[in-house]
Formats: C-alpha cells, sequence, structure tokens
C-alpha cells in the first residue's frame, strides 16, 4: 500500500521483525475486544432501547462465573505479553560479546560516534550489514535519548553513566536517528542518521577519512599525558593497583564489598576516586574531573581493555 | 425572556447575594462552582496552549513559533491541564457537591478546610501562570533533572513552587473526603450501600493523600538544587538524575488514576440511571478501584524501562503494569453487562458515558502495548504515548467529566440543558477525538518523537489529520460552554428527579437546600434499585421555606 507517506516504519535490523510480531498480536487481541465492547454496547442499545417510561428490567445482580471469566482470560492474555516482550527486551540490552564496539557521546543538540579503529563522525553513525554493534552510549550534558525507529532499539543517554544498547541492522541504507528524550531547546533539532553498509564498504569507509589511532592507541597516549602511568604501571606498587587485565574482573574494596570492573567503575574511579577504594591502597588519588572530557574517558577504557594481564595482579578471579 | 423560577423556594443560591457570600462560603456546593469556575478558566488555557501546538504541527519546519516558544507551549498545557485541569476536575466540582449529598450529609467534615482548598488551589494556579507570564517554562511537564535542575534558562522554580502549593490543596480535599465518608454516612448507608461514585472518590482520596507529598518533594528538591546547587539529581555535583523520575512516577503515575478513577465513577451512576438497571457486580466494580489504587503504586517504573533502571526492576514493574490492567478490564465487562435487558435511553449523559467506554477501552488496550516492554523500547516518548494518555486523560476523564457535569446539571442549577445541542455535542467530542489521536498511535509506531518542534516531513500527512481532528474537537468543547451558560437564564425547570435516579442526591429539591437534607436521611435500600425504581431511602423534602 502506498498513499505516498508511510505508515508503519523499516525493518531495519534483526529485532524489528521480532518486535512487530509482538506489536501485531497486541493489535488483533486488542481490534478484537475493543469490536467486542463496541458491538455489545451497540447492539444493546438498539435491541433494549426504552420504549416505554413505565419499563421494568429485570433485576440482574451479577454472575460469578462471568467475573471469573473476564479476569482470568486478560489475565492470561497480559501475562502471556508480559513474559514475551521481556524476552526481547532482555535481549535487547544483552548484547552479545563478539559485538562491534562503537562510543557515543550525546550533548545539547548534537551525536559523536568514534569507532574502535579511531574514526569519528558527528550526527552520523556508520555500520556495517548484518554484525551486531554495541552502542556504549553517555550524555555531557542532559538525558538525551539514543532512538531508531528502524531498528526498535531506543536507550535514553544519562550524564555520569554509561548506557548499553545493541542492535544488527539487516538492510543497507540510511535511517533516521532520533534523539527521543527531550533536552532543551533544539531538542526536534537532535537528528542524525545510521547509515548501513556492507562490510567491506564499511572498511573502506573507515580508512577513507581522517585516520588517527585507533581508540585504545588513543587511550594509551592520554594514560600517559594525564600521568595515570605513574601510579598505575605493570606492576602493583604501594600507591595503585595496575590495571592490566583489569576490565571484568571481580574487585575487592577496602569495605569488603566486591563489585566488577565495568565501565561505571571505571569512569567512577576517573572522576570521583573516592567512592571506591580497592583494598589494600590508601586514598590519595586525585580527581580528574574537568581534566578529561567523556571522550577521553571512553579512549582510556578502551585502552584498558585493550591491555593484557601481567603477573602480581590484585585482581581476584 | 423572563426568569421564569416556578417557585421562590429558599435554595443554597439564592439563601445570600454578593461576592462575599461566595468568597467566604463554607457550603460544599458552593464551593464546587468555585473550583468549575477556576477549573474551567485553567481548561480554556491549556486548550488554547493546545491550539497553538497542534497548529505549530501542520507543517514540517517550525514556523509559527520558536523552538523555543513551543516548548514553553507544551510544558504550560502539560501543567495546567495535569495539574490544574484533570487531577481538580472531578473530585473538586462534583466530588464536592456529590459527595454529601450521595451519603446523606450536610456537609463534607472540614467545611473551612474545604474553602481553604479553593484558595490554595488558585494561589497555586495563579503563580504557576504567573511564571508563564513572565517568560514561561521549557521542562515539560516532567521536570526531568538535569535538565530542569540545571540546565534550563526559564522559569522553573516559581512554576515548580506553584505546583507545590496546589499540592496541598489536593492533601486537604483527600482528607476532607476520606474522614468524610468514614464519619458522616446517614444512618443505613453502610459501605456497600455507598454509590460507586463515593468508592472511586474514596480510592482516589487515598492515592491523594500518599502521593502527592511525594511529587511535592521532587519537585521542591528540584528548585533547591535550581537554587542553591545541592547535588541531589545533577551528576555533576554528585546526584542521580534517575532518582528524580523515581520519585516524579511514585506520584505521577497513581495521578493517572486520579483522574480516571472519578470518571469511573460517574461513569458507574450514569450507566444504572440510563440503562434502568442495578450496576452489574457491584462488589466487583467497587473492590477494583481499591485494587487500582493499590496496583497503581507499583508500576511507576513501566514509564522507565529506557531510562537505565536495572532490567530486571524493568520486568517487574512490566508484571504489575500488567495486572492493574485486570481490574480496568473489570469495571469494562461490568459496564456492558449492566446494559443488557435493560431499558436504555441515550440522553446525552448515558452518551457521555458510552463514549467514555468506547474510548477508556483503547486508551487501556494501549497501556497493554506499553506494558509490554520490547514494544514500550519502540515507542516510547513517541507520539504512540501521547496518543494512548490522552485517549485515557481526555477521552476517558474528560469524557466522564462531561457527563457528569450534565447529568448533575439539574441538581445544581435547577434547569435542565437543552439536550439536542448537548448530544451533538457528545458525538461531536467523540468523533473529533478519534481523528485528533489516533493518526498519532501510527505517528508514534513510525517513531515520530513527542515533543517536536519540527519534523521530518513524511510525518505532515497524519500530523494535518491530527491537527484537523483537533479543530472539531474544539468546537466540542466550545458548544458545551455556551449551552450550559444558557441554559442557566432560559433552561427547563429540572424539578427534584429528571432522570428518575434513585440516589440520595435526588430526593433533595433542585437546587438543593444549604443544609441538602431537612432531617438526616435513614437509608434503606442498595443504590442502583431501578429494578423497582425506589430511591435509597424514604426520606422527603420537609415544608418549603419561600425567600
Amino acid at each position: 500500500m502506498n498513499l505516498g507517506f508511510p505508515l508503519f516504519p523499516d525493518q531495519a535490523s534483526t529485532m524489528a521483525p521480532r518486535v512487530d510480531a509482538v506489536y501485531f498480536v497486541l493489535i488483533g487481541v486488542s481490534v478484537f475486544f475493543a469490536t467486542l465492547i463496541s458491538l455489545a454496547i451497540i447492539f444493546f442499545a438498539f435491541r433494549y432501547r426504552r420504549r416505554s417510561d413505565l419499563e421494568r428490567p429485570p433485576e440482574i445482580l451479577g454472575d460469578l462465573r462471568l467475573e471469573i471469566l473476564w479476569t482470568v482470560i486478560p489475565l492470561g492474555f497480559t501475562l502471556i505479553m508480559f513474559a514475551w516482550g521481556a524476552i526481547l527486551y532482555f535481549e535487547t540490552y544483552s548484547p552479545p560479546p563478539n559485538a562491534l564496539e562503537i562510543h557515543v557521546v550525546a550533548k545539547q543538540w548534537m551525536w559523536k560516534a568514534q569507532h574502535p579503529e579511531g574514526r569519528s563522525e558527528i550526527d552520523e553513525l556508520h555500520v556495517p550489514l548484518g554484525r551486531p554493534i554495541k552502542l556504549l552510549l553517555t550524555s555531557q550534558d542532559v538525558i538525551h535519548d539514543f532512538f531508531v525507529p528502524a531498528f526498535r532499539i531506543k536507550t535514553d543517554v544519562v550524564p555520569g553513566r554509561y548506557m548499553t544498547v545493541w542492535f544488527e541492522a539487516s538492510k543497507a541504507g540510511a535511517f533516521r536517528l532520533f534523539c527521543a528524550e527531550y533536552c532543551g531547546t533544539l531538542h526536534s533539532g537532535m537528528l542524525g542518521r545510521v547509515v548501513v553498509m556492507a562490510p567491506r564498504e564499511y572498511q573502506n569507509w573507515l580508512s577513507s577519512g581522517p585516520v588517527g589511532n585507533t581508540v585504545a592507541a588513543a587511550g594509551a597516549r592520554l594514560f600517559q599525558r594525564l600521568s595515570c602511568v605513574a601510579c598505575h604501571g605493570d606492576k602493583n606498587t604501594e600507591r595503585g593497583p595496575s590495571l592490566a587485565g583489569l576490565f571484568g574482573k571481580h574487585v575487592r574494596l577496602h569495605d569488603g564489598k566486591v563489585i566488577v570492573a565495568d565501565e561505571n567503575y571505571i569512569r567512577e574511579s576517573i572522576v570521583n576516586p573516592q567512592a571506591k577504594i580497592v583494598a589494600g591502597y590508601q586514598s590519595i588519588m586525585p580527581t580528574f574531573k574537568g581534566l578529561i572530557s567523556e571522550e577521553g574517558i571512553l579512549q582510556i577504557i578502551a585502552y584498558l581493555k585493550s591491555i593484557e594481564p601481567q603477573e602480581g595482579m590484585q585482581v581476584k578471579q | 425572556m423572563i426568569d421564569k423560577a416556578p417557585d421562590r423556594r429558599l435554595h443554597y443560591l439564592n439563601v445570600s447575594y454578593g461576592v462575599k457570600s461566595w468568597l467566604f462560603t463554607t457550603d460544599h456546593k458552593r464551593i464546587a462552582w468555585l473550583y468549575l469556575l477556576s477549573v474551567t478558566f485553567f481548561f480554556f488555557i491549556g486548550g488554547f496552549f493546545a491550539t497553538l501546538l497542534r497548529l505549530e504541527l501542520l507543517t514540517p519546519q517550525g514556523d509559527l513559533v520558536q523552538a523555543e516558544t513551543y516548548n514553553k507551549l507544551f510544558t504550560m498545557h502539560g501543567v495546567m491541564m495535569v495539574f490544574f485541569f484533570l487531577i481538580p476536575s472531578i473530585p473538586a466540582i462534583l466530588g464536592n457537591f456529590l459527595i454529601p449529598m450521595m451519603i446523606g450529609a450536610r456537609d463534607l467534615a472540614f467545611p473551612r478546610l474545604n474553602l481553604a482548598s479553593w484558595y490554595i488551589y488558585m494561589i497555586g494556579g495563579l503563580l504557576t501562570i504567573g511564571a508563564g507570564v513572565a517568560g514561561g517554562v521549557d521542562t515539560g511537564w516532567t521536570f526531568y533533572t538535569p535538565y530542569s535542575s540545571i540546565y534550563s534558562n526559564s522559569h522553573v522554580a516559581l512554576t515548580v513552587c506553584g505546583i507545590f502549593i496546589n499540592g496541598f490543596s489536593t492533601i486537604l480535599t483527600g482528607i476532607n473526603f476520606i474522614v468524610t465518608i468514614h464519619k458522616m454516612r446517614a444512618p443505613g448507608m453502610t459501605w456497600f450501600r455507598m454509590p460507586l461514585f463515593v468508592w472511586s472518590h474514596y480510592a482516589t482520596s487515598i492515592i491523594f493523600i500518599l502521593g502527592t507529598p511525594v511529587v511535592a518533594i521532587a519537585l521542591a528538591l528540584v528548585a533547591l538544587e535550581r537554587v542553591f546547587r545541592l547535588g541531589i539529581f545533577d551528576p555533576e555535583l554528585g546526584g542521580d538524575p534517575v532518582l528524580f523520575q523515581h520519585l516524579f512516577w511514585f506520584y505521577s503515575h497513581p495521578a493517572v488514576y486520579i483522574m480516571i478513577l472519578p470518571g469511573m465513577g460517574v461513569v458507574s451512576e450514569l450507566i444504572p440511571c440510563f440503562s434502568r438497571k442495578r450496576i452489574f457486580g457491584y462488589s466487583f466494580v467497587a473492590i477494583s478501584s481499591l485494587a487500582i489504587a493499590v496496583l497503581g503504586f507499583l508500576v511507576w517504573g513501566h514509564h522507565m524501562f529506557v531510562s537505565g533502571q536495572s532490567i530486571y526492576a524493568g520486568m517487574i514493574f512490566s508484571l504489575f503494569s500488567m495486572l492493574v490492567a485486570i481490574p480496568s478490564a473489570i469495571k469494562v465487562f461490568n459496564w456492558t453487562a449492566t446494559l443488557y435487558k435493560g431499558s436504555i435511553s441515550l440522553d446525552a449523559p448515558m452518551l457521555y458515558a458510552l463514549g467514555f467506554i468506547g474510548l477508556f477501552t483503547i486508551g487501556g488496550l494501549t497501556g497493554i502495548f506499553l506494558a509490554t516492554l520490547a514494544v514500550d523500547v519502540h515507542v516510547h516518548d513517541t507520539y504512540f504515548i501521547v496518543a494512548h494518555f490522552h485517549y485515557i486523560m481526555v477521552g476517558g476523564a474528560v469524557m466522564a467529566y462531561l457527563g457528569g457535569i450534565h447529568f448533575w446539571w439539574p441538581k445544581m442549577t435547577g434547569r435542565l440543558y437543552p439536550e439536542g445541542w448537548a448530544r451533538l455535542a457528545a458525538v461531536t467530542i467523540f468523533i473529533g477525538f478519534h481523528l485528533t489521536f489516533f493518526p498519532q498511535f501510527v505517528l508514534g509506531y513510525l517513531g515520530m518523537p513527542r515533543r517536536y518542534h519540527a519534523y521530518p516531513p513524511e510525518f505532515q500527512v497524519l500530523n494535518v489529520m491530527s491537527t484537523a481532528g483537533a479543530s472539531i474537537l474544539a468546537v466540542g468543547y466550545l458548544l458545551p460552554l455556551i449551552y450550559l451558560i444558557w441554559s442557566l437564564r432560559y433552561g427547563a425547570v429540572a424539578g427534584m428527579n429528571p432522570w428518575k435516579a434513585t440516589g440520595l442526591e435526588w430526593q433533595t429539591p433542585s437546587p438543593p437546600p444549604t443544609d441538602n437534607f431537612d432531617e438526616t436521611p435513614i437509608v434503606t435500600r442498595e443504590p442502583y434499585d431501578y429494578a423497582r425504581g425506589e430511591p435509597q431511602s424514604e426520606y422527603v423534602p420537609g415544608e418549603v421555606e419561600h425567600v
């Protein structure tokens, strides 16, 4: 059906048809119930219209069997929809381990993306077709929301922390990217597009632009320049633990808690080092807040993910 | 035409005259009128903003107003409509007028507190309008942090102050209703002889008291962070922006039930009356109101499925949101079953009530879409949401409100509204509503985000359809304003009980005397004894006192 304007969004990710299936079932059941109720009302209103002011309708108090029936049927239906929706939801926010990781930083009113090989772009996101893409997103100011209707994915982009969402594009082309969380004056101008390309074209695109270092290499340079390395060297020292191989491991804190060293933990340790002190170390690290951009923190995280574990680490498996 | 009042009987409207007699009244019926005038005023201000929004959205470019102005318009539209129209509309007008009469009392438990509630409401409302006049506020009615607390350059603190003050009005009204319903029921008015209108207001009052303080605190914290830079919500200051959303929705989701429960109460009165049937499954309808009030407090996180709360929390909130759909479904089925073998008359209030069922059913069913996690991820913050909550809050709550106003208009004024015009308005609103908001479901699934001043051109056709529908809807809302005012002077004299309804409020003259009843009525029957056509008590008004 072509009316000159779309009535249904593109299906351009592996998740899109699966979300649409849930949607169509919901529409089907809703149309059924809405029609049932409407027809019943119209039929009763006509069939039992008041013919005389003296009418005395029969007394009907209720019917327990009916009450049970119309409690149990909607309950069963909603529980099925709950389970189905929850399974897909869980998947949307659980990226597969082999996903290509791209960093996205939002600010009023633009999107900045950085690819692991080093190329970065604004208000556009180029991705290869048929490969899981994991986005690690944060905001520099207010809450934004990364929304690609054709992929049926969306996540708020919250300042002060990382959000994760993933997709696998199933169709080449350019698709709209919207900011879906109201973020101030030019909210409706915070648009972009996601360009899905064949993997080879994506590789060409990566190497065609101004190519710098990989994100991890940029992170390594920052790690030197900010003198992080003075305390976090190859080996644990009195001043600080080595960070090699830290990412994804369990860390015991001085108060006995054990946490996982994920992106949010590393970010917090850079901007607010007093928040979580590793067991056996003094609280001597100064904050790097204001000295490093959100992009810089993401580069350091990429660097830390890339370095191999050394012997004598304090991390506990 | 001359005023052809039939008798010069003394009643609450003619017992005294002059501005002072109104501004210092403690009569719940007069206070209801104060609310009716002010709520209507705020409704048309909010409606004016909506008109500008829909006109801007006729074209994809932002051309009618600037982006900043547009953002202020949708914020002020939401704030006015939610806090100063929808929340007080049915409870403060119809609830105030009717609860004492329905349970056979002379007034609410605390008449002076009732008047104070109105003054507090007016102070809050005028402060908020003052913030609008001073330059407006652009955060959206949801005031999400850290935008509202740090980044916005508009009058957030003043607006929040107005809403904060208004909250006390809501809380006091809730306390007044609960105490009245507990302590002032006439002899024989047992809990399960109470009209469902009273039940639903009881449930609403519980939400008033439990929820309002939380939103007041949340908004006060926004103001404190804004003014004193306390680090509560802004991560730059060490705060957590998502915490605000938890506090805000802990109230503001139940607030949706504040808007719809009284509407359900109205519909539960109208349908038995105009089908001359006892309501089907009275106790299921009554208890489902309480179930909604209780479960409604456990679903706030469904506004936050993509906000970064734990995905397991998301699942729990999804499950509870599914459960809260059940009592609503039970009500719809019971109302429909009440029509079966009735004696149905399609007077204007009944048209509004049936329209309510139609719109509320669509609003409720699309609520299941939103409770379904994977679908919500896609439609969250799009026009699908806008359409859904307008179906509930405008389709549902406003239809019920107008139905109630028409139904009790003869009781409030002693005059009948013009039936033909009223039916025309009801049908116009029903059609105009669908034309306005149905295209927005399609827009939302297509992916058009809400709060967009300008939008990509492929969304234009549906937006034009929506704006066209809105113009029909606007006519539908203006009609009652005109003919109801007309009827005050020229409407036919109503008499005590024009609908042959069974409730206690219909056993006293229209308009009622200041004390409602000459002596306390003794309740002997169930509320909806339409089969025998018997009223709830043997009460008959005593000797008529003349002016």
